[in-house]
């Protein structure tokens, strides 16, 4: 039992959604979404606040709001998906394994394979943070999804390490159904979460954010009874004599998001260091022809909307393909390089006659600057240098190249973003 | 009235039982946590030694030869993981040689076959990431590796098919003298029995001391480990030791037979029995020792830490048989290391004693053998579909990051000694083992478990106790 | 005259700012670095609001709670009240992304509206 699609979406969350509608609207019918959980939407459909859309849809929607939208969309358009379904393999040569109850495990040739996984929250256990291993240790995001959809409590008394919007949402999220949360305890100088949720989640309700502070030990054999927070040094680790020990009998780990490649890798897409995240050229393609990324599988991003205007480019680029409107795109490359303060670019690569008349390359900083310049250099020519008021690790960044600029350097090889303190 | 009474479902206490089950006897084992397998056994290096290492002429040396010996045929009939992939006692410097030259004769005289010292060219060969320091080491084919859950699971599984009862939640708090026998008191009241097997790991010196005058102590080692994705698998095809030095005992460095890796134990005595902390010293002791034996290990891929504790008894030698001055009370004290490669000649000796004094009787009904839970991913696609068929919960994954079935995890709470909690599946089927540990399948393992056992969503645990996932309704809970 | 301190979410610069008081009119602005700070301190003194979410217990349909919002913001001083009449509620399904499920909730003049659909 063979399938065949012109191109198969793996997940379908607010990545694969808008990769399906722009490949339907960019005229190809032969599209199926595979889809691990029993509705469409992914995680969207847990994260219930507001402040999704903004840029997509000029008003600010709720998460399952926002993944409604598109999902309208794909009943419209008329777009097949599977749900419940999960995706075990994926070839080299897109051949798609999958399994569900209904069809059992089936393979699918794809023309093209669009990657949409979205990522997974680091455990504790990554985190090497000492003490027991009691009940009462969540991943904000599976709290989260205990509290939001199955609309059960995971403690009472809650502190919450890391900063990123989620563990602040969670604060607040936690606050409103009856819990008292202690605090929100940060390990770098900075919060990676946006300041509205501080401000919202955090200064609404009086919880206190320490920056700078790490949990070193977890108490209760059975259930966590309580938590020692301390502070910590400019290389991360604790200084001695800060400790401060709370009760609680519930720890959420907000402490980042890592994207879930375990398919890619399958599938021979070469995946980068910082962002572990596939390496992709302009149209967000892999080193594996015909498979392409977009999502937090490819990197984290900050905001939905971005997610969605990322998919809907490689949504098109894959219709493309399969219209035979381009055959193979990886002809001449310049690199797109991340320096000095820049952790990453995505894309990492450029084709000039692929490309679009305008390119977003999205990127993240390493620290936080203040009143720096983002410059681009076409090889040693510093082509832009735009003054940024504030630059944080927690906000994607971008710039937008002009493909008419780069025609006019038929030598180029290689284009550099750098942060430049004045 | 019972004639033996079991305490602790740990490795030793179930590979008895399931050695006493041959027999006609009414046998019950009796632990305190809701699962076999729940204190010393869940958390070790999970590698079977091949005995080089314990002193000639003591019990831990002749019962781990004997008990690496039976592991072929005991996980071939309980359908247990185990693979005899050699183990590598490394030295680095030149001087140390001739340390591994004793640990050699050492082992000779112990009855290890096939150890042969290595130098670092022949090393490179079967390792190609041994570190750059190492000079030599010692090998030993005989070394292996095993899934401890899933040998003790087993181990109990097969015995209590076989007629052995089972009582969990259980704790011993009094044993005393009966007119015939003993009488066991626990939280959940007396049992009288003709004999008992203290197999109590950690507690063992306590129950011992209940009724003999020869007094135990026991003094819990903590030992810490982390333990790697699958993502770093192939940096390590042996379980690698370092030989001791003035620094320190070093730690091992070791495959599961999950494609895991696993980095350990550091050592540390601690008084307190429970006491399964970590520390962030250790974890970074452990991660930094691992250096040593091989290079490039991307200790950064790290999933869990965790820590268990070596039942180590002051005079260090297993302590197992008759009590001289408790008739009829057997014991499997000071099991440590290498407590796990000797359980099944533990289990078969004490068997032995016990059918002795009870005069008990062969079963003729005797189930050797024993199928582990249905594992999919080794069927073919045909087989697969026709599984998925017959029963739809195989085509779901719940655990998407070591790709667990439903149907698996269902398998897992039905039979015998059937699953509890989120950390009885785990241990089972490895749901929640994986990189996300548990993140996104701990809330439908939970579905699964009130489900199959008719509970609500408060009453699953982590690991039995008071260890709950959830505490209530959001909403104020008045549902 | 009274001070109050706060702190700009229009963007991670984060711009402390102080609004100088008087009877509850703002008499001055100071800290911000772009317009966009000014009107933000004016209006978070003079008139708070939040846009609260949450849940609610529906019965009737495969799911154990729905989730909702304020149609609108609401003065942050009443987001107890919405939540303790959020808390009370139970829907039955068929419940539509956008159906009213709680009516001029706290007195705010402002409805608690379904984000998501059930049964």
């Amino acid at each position: 039992m063979m399938m065949q699609y012109d191109i198969v979406i793996v997940g379908g969350g607010p990545a694969g959604l808008a990769a399906a509608v722009a490949a339907k609207e960019s005229g190809c019918d032969s599209i199926l979404i595979l889809e691990r959980d029993n509705e469409l939407g992914g995680i969207l459909n847990q994260c219930i606040h507001n402040g999704f859309g903004l840029h997509t849809f000029k008003e600010e929607l709720t998460g399952p709001e926002y993944a409604d939208r598109f999902i309208q969309q794909v009943k419209e358009l008329q777009i097949e998906y599977k749900l419940n379904t999960m995706v075990m393999d994926i070839s080299p040569e897109r051949v798609v394994t999958a399994m569900n109850r209904d069809d059992g495990m089936f393979l699918i040739t794809a023309k093209e394979v669009i990657l949409a996984m979205g990522c997974r929250e680091r455990p504790r256990g990554a985190l090497n943070i000492p003490g027991y291993r009691p009940a009462g240790i969540f991943s904000a995001g599976t709290a989260q999804r205990l509290v939001n959809i199955e609309g059960w409590m995971p403690g009472k008394e809650v502190v919450i390490l890391g900063s990123g919007d989620i563990g602040l949402i969670m604060a607040r999220r936690m606050t409103l159904e009856g819990a008292t949360v202690k605090l929100v305890a940060e390990l770098m100088p900075y919060s990676g979460g946006l300041k509205r949720n501080i401000v919202q989640c955090l200064d609404d309700f009086d919880i206190p954010l320490k920056l700078s502070h790490t949990v070193v030990d977890i108490e209760g054999k059975e259930h966590i009874t309580a938590v020692t927070i301390a502070q910590v040094d400019e290389n991360c680790r604790p200084i001695k004599g800060t400790e401060e020990r709370y009760t609680c009998d519930c720890l959420l780990l907000s402490c980042g998001l890592i994207p879930e490649n375990e398919l890619s890798t399958s599938a021979g897409v070469e995946l980068s260091r910082v962002t572990g995240g596939p390496v992709v050229n302009e149209s967000l393609e892999t080193n594996i022809k015909g498979v392409f990324a977009c999502g937090n599988v490819l990197h984290v991003h900050d905001l939905v909307d971005y997610v969605s205007e990322e998919a809907k480019k490689a949504g098109e680029t894959a219709a493309k393909y399969v219209r035979g409107e381009i055959t193979d795109n990886r002809g001449k490359t310049i690199a797109i390089r991340a320096e000095s303060g820049v952790r990453y670019t995505v894309p990492t690569t450029l084709n000039p006659d692929a490309m679009d008349d305008l390119l977003t390359v999205r990127f993240r900083v390493g620290d936080v600057y203040k009143d720096a310049y983002v410059s681009v250099y076409f090889d040693g020519e510093r082509v832009q240098h735009k003054k940024k008021r504030i630059i944080a690790p927690g906000e994607m960044e971008q710039v937008i190249l002009q493909k008419k600029q780069i025609m006019q350097y038929p030598e180029l090889s290689a284009i550099t973003l750098k942060v430049e303190e004045v | 009235m019972y004639d033996i009474v079991i305490i602790g479902a740990g490795v030793i206490g179930c590979a008895v039982a399931r050695e006493l089950s041959k027999y006609n006897a009414n046998v019950l084992v009796l632990d305190k946590n809701e699962d076999v397998c729940a204190g010393t056994s869940k958390a070790n290096s999970a590698i079977i030694h091949s005995g080089y290492d314990a002193k000639n002429g003591t019990l831990k040396a002749q019962f781990n030869v004997r008990g690496n010996a039976m592991m072929d045929d005991l996980c071939r009939d309980l359908d247990v993981p185990f693979k005899r992939i050699g183990s590598l006692t490394i030295c680095t410097d030149e001087s140390q040689i001739a340390d591994l030259e004793k640990l050699k004769e050492r082992g000779e005289q112990n009855g290890v076959p096939g150890l042969k010292i290595l130098n670092r060219e022949e090393l490179l060969e079967i390792e190609p990431h041994i570190a750059d320091g190492v000079v030599a080491a010692l090998y030993a084919p005989t070394a292996g590796i095993i899934c401890p859950f899933k040998l003790t699971i087993a181990l109990a599984e097969n015995a209590c098919e076989n007629g052995v009862r089972f009582h969990l939640m259980t704790e011993v708090t009094k044993i005393e003298k009966a007119d015939e026998g003993w009488k066991v008191t626990t939280n959940h009241g007396e049992y009288l029995t003709k004999t008992i097997v203290n197999a109590a790991g950690v507690y063992a010196d306590e129950m011992n001391n209940m009724v003999s005058e020869n007094k135990l102590k026991i003094i819990p080692r903590r030992g810490d480990y982390i333990l790697l994705d699958r993502t770093a698998q192939g940096y390590v095809r042996h379980t690698v030791f370092q030989l001791p030095t003035e620094l320190g005992k070093g730690v091992l460095v070791t495959p599961t037979v999950h494609g895991n890796t696993i980095i350990g134990p550091t050592a540390f005595d601690i008084d307190d029995k429970e006491s399964t902390a970590t520390t962030a010293s250790a974890i970074a002791q452990v991660t930094e020792k691992s250096a040593i034996s091989i290079k490039g290990l991307p200790t950064r891929q790290v999933i869990t830490s965790f820590a268990g504790l070596r039942a180590r008894e002051a005079g260090k030698d297993f302590i197992l048989g008759e009590a001289e001055d408790a008739e009829g009370f057997f014991n499997c004290a000071g099991i440590q290391s290498p407590g796990l490669s000797s359980a099944p000649a533990i289990g078969a000796y004490i068997a032995d004693l016990i059918k002795e004094k009870l005069t008990l009787s062969e079963k003729e009904d005797f189930v050797a053998t024993r199928k582990d839970i249905l594992d999919p991913s080794k069927l073919s696609l045909e087989e697969r579909n026709e599984l998925i068929k017959k029963e739809p919960a195989y085509g779901t994954i719940v655990c998407r990051c070591e790709s667990v079935t439903e149907g698996e995890i269902i398998d897992a709470i039905r039979r015998p000694l059937g699953a509890r909690s989120l950390d009885g599946v785990k241990r089972r089927v490895r749901a929640g083992m994986g990189r996300c540990q548990g993140g996104f399948c701990s809330p439908k393992v939970m579905d699964i478990l009130v489900r199959e056992w008719g509970l609500s969503m408060q009453d699953i645990t982590k690991s039995g106790g008071d260890s709950h996932i959830v505490i209530g309704r959001t909403k104020d809970g008045d549902e | 005259m009274e001070k109050r301190e706060l702190i700009c979410i229009g963007c991670p610069m984060g711009c402390r700012m102080t609004v100088e008081m008087d009877g509850g009119e703002v008499k001055s602005v100071s800290g911000y670095t772009c317009p966009r700070g000014k009107t933000y301190a004016e209006k978070e003194v003079t008139n708070p609001t939040r846009i609260v979410t949450s849940t609610v217990r529906v019965t009737g349909g495969g799911k154990e709670r729905v989730s909702c919002k304020t149609a609108s913001d609401i003065p942050k001083n009443k987001i107890a009240a919405v939540m303790a009449e959020i808390n009370a509620v139970t829907v039955t399904a068929p419940i539509k992304i956008g159906d009213v499920l709680i009516e001029n909730v706290g007195a705010t003049g402002v409805d608690i509206v379904a984000t998501a659909n059930a049964g």
